[in-house]
């Protein structure tokens, strides 16, 4: 038999589309009063999250994140079969220590703020291949651990360029499930698609980035580090799949803040795909701009996570969208490689969310 | 007059930098060590030591001042001392900046607690 | 079209990947937004000047109270210490350096806050391993660099002396 899985030089196509059965987001105070606040599950007030520390905050919040998807869906950690997760931190200690006490058998990931589409590509292969009913994709970034780690302690004094992005503190996780019932595109045809029937949202397929480098050595414009990863992750995808980029309702990058929405609209604009109209950038629409001082917009982890999370599966699931392409971008930037004079290389990860 | 003195020196030292800092996306920890090293030059070269009694803090409040400190410790320990001097005099001299900062930081640290900004 | 201004299409172009990342990075450049320099120079200047004033002022209350003027400038060393310390601990001096940048960078505040910030952060980390060896993150080049430099100068300095030149 003709495998037909693979599809063009990067992409999956999904022979039974998973389905997200639950989502979750948990955001911090400034990403509750940012514009997607009301879409968020929990905004919590505490930025410690009850915890002693910034790694230890980070890891309650990724707990939270993870049971709250998981009863979400209806489902007890021991139903959950994986879990892929992964954050900023070194060696994923938000993860390790996060998700311990659920008991659950994981597959750690990093692909900097991509961890959101990569852990979901990773799940939607196991659970297409048959290997799982139910795992969880998990991420989370929180600001002062970020800070901690990539940058200067937080109460030292520093100006930020206008190209920074604000890392989001916030966690998702989504729970991918074999499509066991009996509302396949065939059945739901058969009985006329009508609307009262709930809004199922498949995972239909994944084109996986490589590590795209132009040699940007600002660790303070990572929009620029990662806008040729995600042109080239879309392009790529729009290639594969033999579409145009109005297949979509909505064309979504992780955090490449304004500036970085400008030179990937370039890129695949001399490439041949025009994606201004329906681009958007999850960095761009978690905070505001003129009153939050966040200058080029939201980063991390968590912000396509939640931003997935609260407000795209939202209008996924009232059906005002119903394809998009999520694609969370990640800057690899580490202090060490970074102090040894190497660029920040991006990656980015593609994921078909589609709504019916 | 000494106060518009050393409002003006200074702030032209901070000014300098500032723009210094927006050309060239240095950071601020770079910065820091360039002034040290610069304050230490003019210091050397004596330029230094004539600003700062004509422009008092203007001049020696900024880390450039400190520089032109640790010099002037090792000369004048050179002076008295001989050789010994040039491994006394800069942490003689520059005994009360460094010591305070790290005796008042550690002493914040107890009462402090790191907050989101 | 500018001559200097690489677009977006040369950089796509260009096969060379060594040429090709120069030529992004002066794209990137040339799309990146900046602060208003004018703006923010006027501000370090006025925020800077204020920090150096106020340190004057203490030179001459302490010089008032009879100190000798070496002495004095010392005692003002140490309470812009204590002050810019107290103001990193309840976080008004990061807030301070938003606004004044180099103003606030530059003056010996700057070098205190530096010290406390990171004492204040890496205590979750132990009083030795966090506190102690993390508080020169950012203080230790500097203090490792001004004595080395001032050493090299004070080694000219006493060879010169030798010599009979100086």
């Amino acid at each position: 038999m003709k495998n037909n899985k693979i599809v063009g030089k990067q992409s999956i196509s999904f022979e039974h589309p998973p389905v997200i059965t639950g989502f979750s987001s948990v955001a911090g105070k400034k990403e509750g009063e940012g514009p997607l606040g009301s879409f968020f599950d929990v905004v919590e007030e505490d930025p410690f999250f009850g915890g002693d520390n910034w790694e230890d905050a980070e890891s309650r919040m990724q707990k939270m994140a993870a049971e709250l998807a998981i009863k979400k869906a209806k489902l007890k950690p021991v139903d959950v079969r994986y879990l892929i997760a992964g954050d900023l931190l070194g060696q994923l200690i938000a993860t390790s220590f996060g998700i311990m006490d659920l008991d659950i058998p994981l597959f750690g990931v990093y692909g900097a703020c991509s961890t959101m589409g990569e852990s979901i590509s990773i799940g939607s292969m196991i659970v297409d291949g048959g290997y799982a009913k139910n795992v969880v994709a998990l991420t989370s970034s929180h600001n002062a651990s970020a800070e901690k780690q990539f940058r200067f302690p937080l109460e030292y004094g520093n100006q930020r360029p206008l190209a920074a992005t604000w890392t989001v503190t916030g966690s998702g996780a989504v729970v991918i499930s074999q499509n066991t019932s009996n509302n396949s595109e065939n059945s739901e045809k058969s009985s006329g698609g009508n609307e009262k029937k709930e809004p199922v949202i498949e995972i239909k397929g994944i084109t996986t980035g490589k590590i795209t480098d132009y040699g940007v050595k600002d660790s303070m414009n990572m929009g620029a580090c990662m806008a040729p990863a995600a042109a080239d992750v879309i392009y790529q995808n729009l290639q594969d799949f033999k579409l145009s980029p109005a297949y979509y309702d909505k064309i979504i990058t992780g955090d490449l803040g304004y500036v970085g929405q400008r030179i990937l609209i370039d890129l695949l604009l001399e490439k041949g795909y025009d994606i201004s109209v329906n681009h958007m950038d999850c960095g761009i629409e978690i905070y505001d701009k003129e009153t939050q001082d966040t200058h080029a917009g939201g980063s991390g982890c968590g912000c396509s996570a939640i931003t997935l999370n609260g407000y795209i599966m939202d209008k996924l699931l009232k059906r005002e969208w119903k394809r998009v392409l999520f694609v969370p971008t990640g800057a690899l930037l580490s202090t060490v490689s970074f102090n040894e004079g190497n660029s920040v290389p991006g990656i980015a990860h593609g994921v078909m969310i589609e709504g019916r | 007059m000494d106060y518009v003195k050393a409002f003006f020196v200074g702030g032209l030292i901070c000014a300098a930098v500032q723009i210094f800092m927006d050309n060239t996306k240095l950071m601020p920890g770079r910065i820091m060590v360039i002034l040290v090293c610069l304050g230490a030059v003019l210091g050397a070269l004596g330029i230094y030591e004539p600003l700062i009694d004509w422009a008092g803090a203007g001049a020696s409040v900024p880390l450039s001042g400190f520089g032109n400190t640790l010099y002037k410790g090792i000369k004048e320990a050179i002076d008295k001392d001989g050789f010994i001097g040039v491994f006394k005099g800069g942490f003689t001299a520059s005994a009360v900046g460094i010591s305070t900062a790290l005796i008042f930081s550690y002493i914040a640290s107890w009462v402090f607690k790191s907050k989101m900004q | 079209m500018d001559k200097n201004k690489v677009s977006i299409h040369d950089v796509v172009s260009e096969k060379d990947s060594e040429k090709r990342e120069q030529k992004y990075n002066k794209y990137v450049k040339d799309v990146t937004p900046t602060h208003n320099y004018v703006l923010n120079t006027l501000k370090a200047f006025f925020v800077g000047g204020i920090i150096c004033t106020i340190g004057q002022g203490f030179t001459n209350l302490y010089m008032q109270m009879g100190l000798d003027k070496e002495t004095a400038g010392l005692y003002q060393i140490i309470t812009l210490v204590l002050l810019s310390v107290v103001l990193t601990g309840l976080n008004i001096y990061s807030k301070l350096a938003k606004f004044g940048g180099a103003g606030t960078v530059v003056p010996i505040t700057g070098f205190a806050n530096s010290v406390a910030a990171a004492a204040i952060e890496f205590k979750t980390e132990g009083q030795v391993f966090g506190i102690g060896c993390k508080i020169f993150t950012i203080c230790g080049p500097v203090i490792l660099y001004g004595i080395f430099s001032s050493w090299v100068l004070g080694l000219v300095y006493y060879f010169l002396k030798m010599a009979g030149i100086v």
